[in-house]
C-alpha cells in the first residue's frame, strides 16, 4: 500500500494509474477480451462494471461488521449479484442494443475478478466513503483502458470508430482484430508497453532521487 | 615444441546458425525458381518485397533496440522467403510487408530474437494474413505457363482463378500436381522442386527424416482411412512444403526424436480433420502452429533419461 492510500484522491488516482484494473492488476481479463471489439462495447462494458463496483463496494463496506468472516464471500457474491441482476434489467431496458452486443458477458460480470477482488481487498477494510471513491477509481480505470483496446481494435480491424467510417474506401480492415486473438495481440502489447513505460519512470525516479 | 592446455570440448563443428540457414535457403531455390517461372514477375516481386522485408525489420529493431545486429545469420532471409513462398502470387505487395513484420516483429524479437519463438514466424504471418484477408490469400491465379504441360491439363479447371484448389481435386493428373502446374501459393505447388529440396537438407543432415516422414505419411494413411485419395492429399495443397521446410524449423520443434515424430504424426492427424471437417480447406498451417504451441510439452514427455541418471525412489 502506498502512502496516497491516506487520502481520498489518492484512492481516486489509484485505481486509473497505479493499479490499473486491466494493465496493472491483470484483473477482470475475460470481459477484457471479449467485449472490446469496438469502442462502444468496451465503454458500455466499462460503464456496467463500474456502476456494480460502485454498488457492490459501498454496500458491502456498511455491512462489514456484520459479515461472519467463514462466510464472507458467498455474502460479497450476493451482494454482487443484486446489482450485475439490477445492470441487466436496466440495460435490458434502456439500451437493448448495448445489451444485445454484450449478451452473456452482462451476467459474468458476478465473477468479474476485479469486483471480488476490491470487495475482498478494499471495501472490506475501509469506510464507506473510501469505498465508494476507490469503486469510482477503479471502475474510471477498468472503463478507460477497455475503451483504449476497443478503440484501437476497432480502427484497425473495422476501420471504424464508435461506428463512425474513419479510414477511406481504399482500406480494407484487419479482420484479425476484431476475432479472438487480435483481443490477446492488442492486450499483450499495451501490457508490455505499459509496463515498461513504468519500468523506465521507476528507473529515472531512482536516479533521481540516488543523485 | 609448445604444448597448448585448453579446456573442453574439444570438439569442433564448422556449422553455424548462418551455414544451416544458407543450406536451407538453397535448398528452397528450386521451389523458389519454379515459382518465379509459373507464376511470372508478380511472384519475383512478393517474394522479393517479403525477403527484403523481413531483413530490413530485423536490422531496424536491432539497431533501435541497441542490440547485437544478427541479420548476417540469414534466419531473417529464411523467415522471409519462407513467408513469401506461402503466398499466392496476385496478393497486393503490402501483404508481404506486413506479413514480415508480424513475422519478426511480434513473433520472433519480442519474444527475445532467433531461438526464443514459439511459433514459427512466417507461419504465424501466414495465419494472421489468411484470418484478415480471406479474400486474398485464398484467390489463387492460374500459372502464367507450365512446365512441360499440354495447356489442356489446366482445361478442367476454372479459367481465371479459383478459391479452393483443394477442391477442384478430381480433374487433375498426378503429373501435374508433382510438376506443379496448379494454381497454389508460390512454392508449394512444384512437389519435385520440394522433394529436391528435402534431399539435399536430408544430404547436409541440416534436418532429419523424422518429422517429414511422420507428417506426410499420417497424411497418407489417414486420407485412405476417412476415402480419400492419399497420394492426391499429399500433392494438393502445402503439406509437402509444410513438412519439409516449415515443421522441421529447429526452434519450434521438440528436441528428441521420439518427439520430433510424435509431433509429425499430430501434425498429419489435425491437416486431414481441418481438411475433413473443418470450415478451411486447408490446414497445414493451423496443424503446424498448434503443435508448435505443444512443443514443450512434448519434449518433456519424450526427455531420454541421461546415462547414469539415478530413478527418483519414491
Amino acid at each position: 500500500m502506498s502512502k496516497n492510500d491516506n487520502n481520498l484522491r489518492g484512492v481516486f488516482i489509484n485505481g486509473i494509474f497505479n493499479e490499473n484494473p486491466i494493465f496493472r492488476l491483470v484483473l477482470g481479463t475475460c470481459p477484457t477480451l471479449a467485449v472490446t471489439t469496438s469502442a462502444m462495447n468496451g465503454i458500455g462494458m466499462g460503464a456496467a462494471a463500474t456502476f456494480v463496483l460502485i454498488g457492490s463496494n459501498v454496500v458491502i463496506s456498511l455491512i462489514r461488521s456484520f459479515i461472519p468472516n467463514k462466510v464472507r464471500i458467498p455474502a460479497f457474491i450476493v451482494v454482487i449479484c443484486t446489482f450485475v441482476t439490477m445492470v441487466q434489467m436496466l440495460m435490458q431496458a434502456y439500451l437493448p442494443a448495448l445489451y444485445d452486443s454484450l449478451g452473456i458477458f452482462i451476467p459474468l460480470i458476478v465473477v468479474n475478478c476485479l469486483i471480488l477482488a476490491r470487495a475482498e481487498a478494499f471495501a472490506a477494510k475501509n469506510n464507506v466513503v473510501r469505498s465508494a471513491v476507490d469503486g469510482v477509481g477503479m471502475g474510471l480505470g477498468f472503463t478507460l483502458s477497455l475503451t483504449l483496446i476497443g478503440i484501437i481494435r476497432e480502427i484497425i480491424g473495422a476501420g471504424t470508430l464508435f461506428g463512425n467510417q474513419l479510414m477511406g474506401s481504399g482500406y480494407e480492415p484487419m479482420l484479425l482484430l476484431v476475432l479472438a486473438p487480435g483481443g490477446f495481440i492488442v492486450y499483450g502489447l499495451l501490457l508490455g508497453i505499459i509496463n515498461a513505460i513504468g519500468e523506465r519512470r521507476k528507473k529515472n525516479s531512482k536516479e533521481v532521487t540516488s543523485a | 615444441m609448445k604444448l597448448r592446455v585448453s579446456h573442453g570440448p574439444h570438439l569442433f563443428t564448422r556449422e553455424t546458425t548462418q551455414t544451416l540457414m544458407l543450406n536451407v535457403l538453397i535448398a528452397l531455390m528450386p521451389a523458389t525458381l519454379v515459382g518465379i517461372y509459373l507464376f511470372g514477375t508478380k511472384a519475383a516481386l512478393v517474394i522479393a518485397v517479403s525477403v527484403v522485408s523481413s531483413v530490413l525489420f530485423e536490422l531496424v529493431w536491432q539497431l533501435l533496440m541497441k542490440k547485437r545486429v544478427t541479420v548476417m545469420d540469414l534466419s531473417a532471409a529464411v523467415t522471409g522467403l519462407l513467408l513469401g513462398l506461402n503466398l499466392p502470387c496476385n496478393v497486393p505487395l503490402w501483404m508481404p510487408v506486413l506479413g514480415s513484420a508480424i513475422a519478426i516483429l511480434l513473433v520472433k524479437q519480442l519474444f527475445g530474437g532467433l531461438g526464443h519463438n514459439f511459433m514459427n514466424p512466417a507461419l504465424f504471418a501466414r495465419a494472421v494474413l489468411l484470418a484478415s484477408w480471406p479474400l486474398h490469400m485464398t484467390t489463387y491465379h492460374l500459372p502464367e505457363r507450365l512446365l512441360f504441360g499440354s495447356e489442356t491439363a489446366l482445361s478442367g479447371v476454372d479459367t481465371v482463378a479459383s478459391a479452393t484448389p483443394l477442391l477442384s481435386l478430381g480433374k487433375l493428373t498426378n503429373t501435374d500436381l508433382l510438376i506443379g502446374n496448379i494454381p497454389g501459393s508460390i512454392g508449394e505447388v512444384c512437389k519435385v522442386a520440394i522433394i529436391i529440396g528435402f534431399v539435399y537438407l536430408m544430404f547436409t543432415k541440416t534436418i532429419t527424416w523424422h518429422v517429414p516422414v511422420t507428417f506426410i505419411g499420417t497424411v497418407i494413411i489417414m486420407s485412405y482411412l476417412i476415402g480419400v485419395d492419399g497420394i492426391k492429399a499429399v500433392l494438393t495443397g502445402g503439406v509437402l512444403f509444410g513438412a519439409v521446410f516449415m515443421a522441421t524449423d529447429y526452434v519450434t520443434n521438440p528436441m528428441y526424436r521420439l518427439g520430433q515424430c510424435i509431433f509429425g504424426v499430430m501434425c498429419g492427424i489435425i491437416v486431414v480433420v481441418i481438411r475433413k471437417y473443418g470450415g478451411y480447406p486447408e490446414g497445414v498451417t493451423y496443424a503446424i502452429i498448434f503443435m508448435n504451441c505443444l512443443s514443450p510439452l512434448i519434449d518433456r514427455y519424450s526427455k531420454k533419461k541421461i546415462y547414469g541418471e539415478v530413478k527418483k525412489s519414491v
